[in-house]
């Protein structure tokens, strides 16, 4: 089970939890990898391979030369841009788009509008209150529900505090329309994985690539098809919010306790029935977490479904984007981090609570019936409430605090973007860092030609996965040669190379120091939490301010928003190394250091494998978006295809950038192997 | 419990899917302007001085004539798909796209010309005040190259850096720069908001810089930034984006307006063809909305209520 639950990027998205269990499974799915490879038993060939690499790369780039072969291109913009125009100049007459793709379109738009008219018609009292009643039943009802009920409240009157009612109240009408769509979209290709074995090996690939798909990539396809607006915002999201829900139905559903099975077919039932009794309330706990993810991952793509028309929160971080106004932008993050904490909350205590029933008694008839009584009961009087006070949250409510945040950050680009005594300004550092790491590391990677830079990705891939992954990265890389954008997904990936150094580096760092520390990691927890729901577009301004625009502040955004997983990830694989050894060699008289370097290193390899994975992906999507402030290569392509009109190169540049990401993948994700261990094996089936 | 919601879940999702199914038999409508009802949809641009023209006119639409406006923040590009289907009625402020206006107004003729704007929009390469006070040639493109060291930086390596603007604007700058023959790297800014960003930080810091900039721009209010003379413009010199060699046209900004809206000539579609403020006008409301940090409604309410002679005129007779 190792490989389906780890990869999940909602595993890290999603706030605190259950990474623990993940890193837990990870181990036990067995600890080959990178670091296994340089270390373990198969080191000779390891270091000969590494040699020759070493010996091979610099004397190709002095003999050959670098970049692709000019030849072997293929030059897709100009039909693709013929497409586009077809496309264009048919969807209101064509029958493919008359008979079904409009359809979708106009279902789209409808039932977001409806749940839209619905929310405002209940007005603030109704909802809150509803979300209030909604969330104590969810919980389990009683003095348990309170905590969670008291969350909601807090939650939602802070984002009516903040002045973003009405906002929050779109934003919540598109993410309850694209949870549901992808919750069942996710049920029913989960339910066809989990029962049948062709269809599960079917969609691994497909789920696995749409995992290390930046949402950037494939926002181009929808807004040619469907225009912009809410069809396009809406598929978008559900595209990337579905496929935990899929990975983890199936995941319930095939880890069915083996005994219960037998039971319940020796006493006769039919296939669905089986599946009706045992088999989907068993995997209940699975399912309520991949709804849990799901959700999480819908709520990161609201600014990113705003670039194509989406309104509410994300529109208002855009709208501060032009302004320059970072409080407003700040301010629209946090409400939506408070409704990402809200509904984590809501759903994480739903699945607490069905994971203690199966364990109890059966109920005391009438308990359930009476809570539902009561929730039924306090759902009436709020919707009653709602009607009896105004619809709109009150102004006289609302509290700006964009101005104090807008002078702080004034202050803080005022004090170090340049000049600082000793150290330097900000501005400097990004300068030196583009002189002597960036552009280095970039001529270094065009100087080298292709055939060698695909060896180096298949001889990495091979050592730290399989044949299979190798030959996957290679031809990814080549791909990205044959689409004739060689040099700018050079540009790119050296890009993702220093930003993937300087996160892990960092990441490493803070996470020893936190699994060491209590104090630190106490601390560091709700700023992680913050961190990690913040879109990322709020940082781009200030990284701009402080670095420039250009690729350093692109890598400043890439690192800050993958630090967070990598440092969870690290401190939690660091602190659930087995204790037991740690005591041992703490008694035979280990230093701190030697501890973490001899004892937690090794045995929290499998985490930090994951942690390189996850920090690969997210750094991935965000150098994308560096596009925005001056990154260039192919994240700037994928901009100029949303925004301006050429969108054959922006397709081009989103087919690379996929291609990149499943080398990168096939280079940090030793899962391949490990599905094939014995320990995994057999959950797997 | 489960075993029922189970049921009942599988007995709605087969309805659901069934009318889903059945609906797919007719054709779809195809979106667009339901007529009849009193409601207008406009585009928002990402920028502040165009933001400002779909405040005022909606703030007047909505107290002077009983319309409903629906706003809505997109690109241009976009914002021009989106009026050829109706699902915006019209954009106030274009700088020009003639892809589009060939596409869509020649071309499948679901767009039409609503008139000028009345403000007049001037793009071209500015540099700082305090740079042109201390190299006064500077304003000259033949001298630029003289000056490449001055404005080098590392991402533009050992040649000078010039930032261009957002993606979805009116350039020339990489044809300009190559077919001049300057020694400059252009560089993205990648948006308009990092691009302003970008700009007020080195205007602060006192650095020098060449940008792709444009008036009318609100943040001319705090920056003082001098042009740089290009070859002069002479008609058709840009027809062809490779082999541009000369200064960016003086734009008269447009208006433009979805087919059917426009031949149902309602109240509003009068309006919005009306609809003709200045350069001063433009500039005023954006800086109450940039600088002052306004609300653009409040910033709208405000130059209604100090020129009410202005806005009579658009009333439809």
């Amino acid at each position: 089970m190792t490989d389906t639950v780890v990869k999940d990027k909602g595993a890290v998205d999603k706030g605190a939890g259950n990474v623990a269990d993940k890193v837990a499974d990870a181990r036990s799915g067995g600890a080959a990898g990178l670091f296994g490879a340089l270390g373990g038993g198969r080191s000779s060939v390891t270091w000969l391979t590494l040699l020759g690499l070493a010996v091979v790369l610099p004397v190709s780039a002095l003999i050959w030369g670098g970049g692709w072969h000019d030849g072997w291109t293929v030059d897709l913009v100009a039909p693709l841009d013929s497409f586009a125009d077809w496309v264009i100049a048919n969807r209101d007459s064509h029958p493919l788009f008359l008979y079904f793709l409009l359809h979708i379109s106009n279902f789209a738009t409808d039932s977001v509008d409806a749940v839209s008219s619905l929310l405002t018609s209940l007005g603030w009292v109704g909802v809150l209150a509803l979300a209030t009643v909604g969330a104590w039943y969810a919980a389990g009802a009683g003095r348990r529900g309170l905590r969670v009920a008291g969350v909601t409240v807090g939650s939602l009157g802070a984002i009516g505090l903040m002045g973003l009612w009405d906002p929050a109240m779109e934003t919540l009408a598109l993410m309850i329309v694209a949870v549901a769509a992808s919750a069942l979209l996710g049920v029913v290709l989960g339910l066809a994985a989990g029962l049948s074995d062709r269809v599960q090996s079917a969609l691994r690939p497909v789920l696995d690539t749409m995992q290390v798909l930046p949402a950037f990539a494939y926002l181009l396809p929808f807004v040619l098809i469907f225009g912009t607006g809410t069809p396009s915002a809406l598929l978008t999201t559900v595209i990337y919010a579905a496929p935990p829900m899929v990975r983890l139905t199936s995941l319930g559903l095939r880890g069915a306790d083996p005994t219960v099975m037998e039971a319940v077919t020796s006493l006769g039932a039919s296939k669905f029935q089986r599946l009706r009794t045992a088999r989907l309330p068993l995997a209940r706990k699975e399912m309520l977490l991949g709804l849990n993810q799901t959700i999480m991952m819908a709520l990161s793509m609201v600014v990113i479904a705003s670039v194509v028309g989406a309104g509410g929160l994300g529109e208002n971080v855009f709208t501060a984007l032009s302004r320059k106004n970072f409080g407003m932008g700040l301010a629209a993050g946090v409400a939506i981090v408070l409704i990402a904490v809200w509904l984590d909350r809501v759903t994480a205590a739903a699945g607490v609570r069905s994971e203690a029933q199966p364990g109890r008694k059966a109920p005391a008839p009438g308990d359930g019936r009476k809570t539902a009584l009561i929730a039924g009961g306090g759902a009436v009087a709020a919707i009653v409430a709602g009607q009896l006070v105004q619809r709109e949250w009150p102004e006289a409510w609302t509290f700006d605090f964009a101005e104090p945040l807008n002078r702080f950050m004034d202050w803080v680009v005022g004090a170090f973007y340049t000049d600082v005594p000793v150290l330097g300004g900000t501005s400097e550092w990004a300068g030196n860092f583009t002189t002597w790491v960036l552009n280095p590391v970039r001529e270094g990677m065009l100087a080298v030609p292709w055939w060698a830079m695909v060896l180096l990705a298949a001889a990495a891939a091979l050592l730290v996965g399989t044949w299979r992954g190798a030959v996957t990265a290679a031809v990814s890389l080549g791909a990205v040669g044959v689409l004739g954008v060689w040099d700018k997904s050079m540009h790119t990936l050296s890009q993702v190379v220093v930003a993937l150094a300087i996160t892990l580096l960092l990441g490493f760092a803070i996470g020893i120091l936190a699994a060491r520390v209590p104090v630190v990691e106490r601390l560091l927890r709700p700023v992680l939490d913050t961190m990690q729901t913040m879109p990322q577009f709020i940082y781009l301004i200030p990284v701009v301010q402080l670095f420039n625009a250009g690729r350093a502040a692109a890598i400043a955004a890439a690192a800050i928003y993958a630090l967070p997983a990598v440092v969870r990830i690290t401190a939690q694989g660091l602190k659930t190394a087995s204790p037991a050894t740690l005591e041992a060699s703490r008694s035979l008289g280990a230093r701190s250091w030697q501890q973490i370097v001899q004892v937690q290193w090794p045995l929290a390899r499998p985490a930090l494998l994951v942690a390189v994975n996850q920090g690969v992906v997210l750094v991935l999507a965000v150098v994308v978006i560096g596009g925005l402030v001056g990154g260039g290569g192919l994240g700037f392509d994928v901009v100029e295809g949303l925004k301006g009109s050429e969108l054959g190169s922006g397709l081009i540049a989103g087919v690379a950038i996929v291609c990149l990401g499943l080398m990168l993948d096939k280079l940090t994700q030793p899962t391949s192997r490990a599905a094939a261990s014995p320990a995994s094996g057999a959950s797997g089936k | 419990m489960n075993k029922r919601i189970i049921r009942r879940s599988a007995i709605a999702a087969t309805g659901v899917l069934s009318l889903v199914a059945l609906s797919a038999c007719s054709a779809a409508e195809t979106g667009g302007s339901k007529g009849g009802d009193k409601t207008v949809r406009l585009h928002t641009p990402s920028w502040v001085g165009a933001e400002v023209n779909t405040a005022v006119a909606k703030e007047l639409l909505e107290s002077e004539l009983g319309y409903k406006v629906e706003t809505k923040q997109m690109d241009e590009t976009p914002a021009w798909d989106a009026m050829s289907q109706g699902k915006i009625d019209a954009i106030l402020e274009d700088w020009g796209h003639p892809e589009e206006v060939k596409r869509y107004v020649d071309g499948n003729k679901t767009v039409v010309a609503a008139g000028d704007l009345g403000v007049v929009g001037h793009i071209g390469w500015f540099v700082p005040k305090y740079v042109v006070d201390e190299n006064p040639d500077i304003t000259d493109y033949k001298n630029l190259n003289k000056y490449a060291d001055l404005f080098k930086t590392p991402e533009s390596g050992d040649k000078g850096q010039f930032i261009k603007g957002d993606p979805s604007y009116v350039s020339n700058d990489n044809a300009l720069i190559k077919n001049l023959k300057l020694n400059y790297q252009p560089i993205e800014a990648g948006a308009e908001a990092t691009h302003l960003a970008q700009l007020e930080q080195l205007y602060k810091a006192k650095k020098p810089f060449l940008t792709y900039w444009w008036t009318p721009q609100w943040m001319n209010a705090t920056i003082d930034l001098v042009e740089v003379k290009l070859p002069e413009y002479k008609e058709g010199c840009d027809a062809d984006e490779n082999k541009v060699a000369c200064a960016y046209p003086e734009v008269p900004l447009k208006k433009w307006m979805n087919a059917d809206f426009a031949k149902e000539d309602s109240d509003a579609a009068k309006f919005l063809k009306n609809f003709n403020w200045s350069t001063e006008d433009q500039n005023l409301v954006a800086k109450y909305v940039a600088q002052d940090k306004m609300s653009s409604e409040d910033a709208a309410k405000k130059w209604i209520a100090d020129n009410e002679d202005k806005w009579k005129a658009w009333l439809p007779k």
